[in-house]
C-alpha cells in the first residue's frame, strides 16, 4: 500500500497532515502514538471507510482505495460490534455472507487454537474470550491487508499473548501485510517488522524495529519517548 | 513460551545466542532438527521474518545445515561446535569484565572472589 501526502480534516479541524509512507508486502507494521494522535482515523482511511480530504491511498500499484476494497482489506475496529445474543458460529455465518474471502473453517480453527467455544452466546463470554472471538472472525478472512485498531486493549496478559500467537500463526505474511495500532509496545514489538510513530496528526518517524535496536541500542518504547521529546511523568 | 528480550540489542541476535547456548549445553545435539520457521516463531512469540534472519545467521555460522525438503539440522561437525563454544566463552568473559569495570572493581579482587566461590563448592 502506498500513501502519499494524505491529509484529513473533520469539521475544519486537521486530524492528519501530509502523511507519506508505504506498507511493504509481507511485513507487520505497528502504528504507535499517544491517544488522539490520529491512529484510528488513519486506519479507517486505509480501510477505505473514510475518504481523504487530500492526498491518495493506493493498493497494488495504482488502485485507489475506497469502500469497495472491503473485499481485499480486513479491518478490525476497536469497538465491540457483535450482538450479545449471537454465538460465534452465528457470527461466522454472517461473516461468510458478507465477505468472499471468509473461510468458516479457518475461523473455527482460530477459535479452537484460542480455546474459545463457538456455540456459546457472546454475551456469556468473558471480555478476554470476546476479544478472542472477534479475532477469530477477523482472521477467518484471507485478505491482502489486515488493519487492526487496538486489538489488545483492555485484555488480560494471557489473552494478549494468545492473540499475538494467533496473529503469528494465522496471518501468512508472505502474501499479505498487517498494520496494527497499539499502546502495548513492549509486548507487541517482537512481532513487528516496522513501527510508525504518529504525533499530533503527523508521521513523526517510521523505522525497522531491529534497526532501531541495532543502531541505537534501544527498544521501540525508548525510541518513541526520545522522538516525542518529553519526559514521561 | 514467550521470551523476554533485552532492550538494547536486536531480537534476532538474542535468538541466535540462545540457540548457540542450547548447542553448547547439549540441549540441542549434533544432527538434531530445528523447528520450522513458523513453529519457531510461534514458540518464541516473534515475527516470522525475524526467525528467517535467525536461521540465515545460524547457517552462515555453519552451526546448521539446511537439507532441501527436509529442514534445518544442527551441524555434526564437532570443530564448528567447539569454535562456537570458545567464542561464547570469550563473549561471556568480556561482558563480565565490562560489568566489573562499570562498578570500578579490579580484575584481581574479582578473581579472589571467584576462587573463594570455587573453593566453597
Amino acid at each position: 500500500m502506498e500513501v502519499q501526502q494524505l491529509s484529513f480534516q473533520y469539521k475544519r479541524k486537521t486530524i492528519l497532515e501530509q502523511l507519506t509512507f508505504s506498507i511493504p508486502q509481507g511485513q507487520i507494521v505497528g502504528l504507535i502514538g499517544e491517544n488522539g494522535s490520529g491512529k484510528s482515523t488513519l486506519l479507517k482511511l486505509m480501510a477505505g471507510i473514510l475518504a481523504p480530504s487530500s492526498g491518495k491511498i493506493e493498493l497494488n500499484g495504482g488502485e485507489k482505495v475506497t469502500r469497495r476494497h472491503t473485499n481485499k482489506i480486513a479491518y478490525l475496529p476497536d469497538i465491540d460490534l457483535f450482538y450479545e445474543k449471537q454465538t460465534g458460529d452465528e457470527v461466522f455465518a454472517f461473516y461468510e455472507s458478507q465477505f468472499d474471502d471468509f473461510s468458516k473453517e479457518k475461523a473455527k480453527e482460530v477459535a479452537s487454537f484460542l480455546q474459545v467455544p463457538t456455540n456459546v452466546k457472546l454475551g456469556n463470554l468473558s471480555k478476554g474470550n470476546r476479544g478472542r472471538m472477534k479475532l477469530a472472525a477477523f482472521l477467518g478472512r484471507n485478505a491482502e491487508l489486515y488493519l487492526m485498531d487496538e486489538p489488545f486493549a483492555g485484555l488480560d496478559p494471557l489473552a494478549r499473548e494468545s492473540l499475538l500467537k494467533a496473529i503469528i500463526k494465522f496471518i501468512d505474511t508472505e502474501h499479505c501485510s498487517v498494520v496494527l495500532s497499539t499502546h502495548e509496545v513492549n509486548e507487541v514489538e517482537p512481532i513487528l517488522d516496522q513501527v510508525m510513530l504518529l504525533k499530533d496528526g503527523h508521521l513523526c518517524a517510521m523505522d525497522v524495529v531491529e534497526e532501531i535496536r541495532h543502531e541505537r541500542g534501544e527498544d521501540t518504547v525508548n525510541w518513541m519517548k526520545n522522538l516525542y521529546g518529553k519526559r514521561v511523568r | 513460551m514467550t521470551i523476554d528480550f533485552a532492550k538494547d540489542r536486536p531480537i534476532y541476535l538474542q535468538l541466535v545466542e540462545s540457540i548457540c547456548g542450547d548447542v553448547i549445553k547439549g540441549k540441542l545435539k549434533p544432527g538434531d532438527k530445528l523447528a520450522s520457521v513458523r513453529e519457531f516463531a510461534l514458540e518464541s512469540g516473534v515475527n516470522v521474518n525475524t526467525v528467517q534472519r535467525v536461521y540465515k545467521e545460524l547457517e552462515m555460522m555453519e552451526l546448521t545445515e539446511t537439507k532441501r525438503g527436509q529442514g534445518t539440522f544442527i551441524t555434526t561437525d564437532d570443530g564448528v561446535i567447539h569454535t562456537i563454544r570458545e567464542q561464547m566463552k570469550e563473549q561471556v568473559a568480556m561482558q563480565f569484565i565490562t560489568s566489573i569495570e562499570s562498578f570500578g572493581f579490579t580484575l584481581d579482587e574479582i578473581i579472589e572472589v571467584l576462587k573463594s566461590k570455587k573453593g566453597g563448592n
